[in-house]
């Protein structure tokens, strides 16, 4: 039962940092170049398309329901299971979510690169 | 891509495993906290090795936001697993830590893997920005006058 739990909440934490690296990616794009932005408009123009875009604000929302996921998971499994475990997911996750939620030309080199970093990942910290 | 823009990237490899041993080193030093005893996380920040860790962490998480604004998502993340193996590596050559073989397997893969994707385009959906615009407009005037020729 207690495994059951720990793959949930590694799960949650997957979908949680997935949901909210796509969201940020989203945003940033949205806000434009930051090097030129602020060069031409100041960090102010930055720092306020930033803090007002709604895909910033849901991604930070995301992001902190990964980060008390992770909480969670580490209370019922071992970090050396659950470090890995979602780091990996998360990058292949990403992967897919990249291509199908910002249309990124995810090629054969992307792909063989998340999968390869993922099982890295995975070997470094088990 | 530009010099700035490596330099972005190299901090965004750079500040989350620094900024996360930091805090680590910090958190240990403190001691465990207990959910009844709330008010000693303050005392925590106040640690310099978890305030100097936070201030790499908030460093990194600007960083990444900023290359995200030019850079694709399936780019960047694979910089940032770079951080992974800057801390195997560290702990080998600085900590004289024993790394097992599984680990260096883990090092290469991590690194292949990244060499796949710097190899590529850094961007493959527009962004908005009037340099982008320019440079698009660049690109169809130098194809247009490559046409001509």
């Amino acid at each position: 039962m207690k495994h059951l739990y720990t793959w949930s909440a590694i799960m949650a934490v997957a979908f949680g940092s997935v949901i909210g690296d796509v969201l940020l990616a989203r945003a940033m794009k949205q806000v434009g170049d930051v090097g030129v932005l602020l060069r031409q408009r100041g960090a102010w123009t930055v720092v306020r398309r930033t803090a007002g875009n709604p895909n910033f604000l849901l991604g930070v929302v995301a992001m902190a329901t990964a980060f008390f996921s992770l909480l969670f998971a580490l209370s019922w499994g071992p970090l050396s299971v659950v470090a890995p475990a979602s780091a990996s997911l998360t990058f292949i996750g990403n992967a897919f979510a990249a291509k199908i939620f910002l249309h990124e030309r995810v090629d054969r080199r992307r792909w063989l690169a998340a999968l390869l970093v993922a099982a890295g990942v995975a070997l470094l910290s088990g | 891509m530009t010099f700035r823009k490596y330099l972005v990237l190299a901090g965004v490899t750079v500040f989350a495993p620094a900024g996360d041993s930091m805090l680590s080193h910090g958190m240990k030093q403190v001691g465990n906290i207990s959910l009844n005893h709330l008010p000693a996380v303050i005392s925590a920040v106040l640690n310099p090795w978890v305030a100097a860790g936070i201030a790499l962490l908030i460093a990194f998480v600007i960083f990444n936001m900023t290359a995200l604004s030019w850079a694709d998502l399936t780019y960047v993340l694979p910089a940032t697993s770079l951080g992974y193996v800057l801390v195997a590596l560290i702990a080998r050559f600085a900590l004289h830590e024993h790394i097992t073989p599984i680990r260096w397997i883990g090092i290469a893969l991590i690194a292949g893997g990244v060499g796949f994707v710097a190899a590529g385009p850094a961007l493959t959906v527009p962004t908005s920005t009037p340099e982008s615009a320019e440079s698009e407009r660049e690109t169809a005037v130098a194809a247009s006058t490559g046409a001509e020729r």
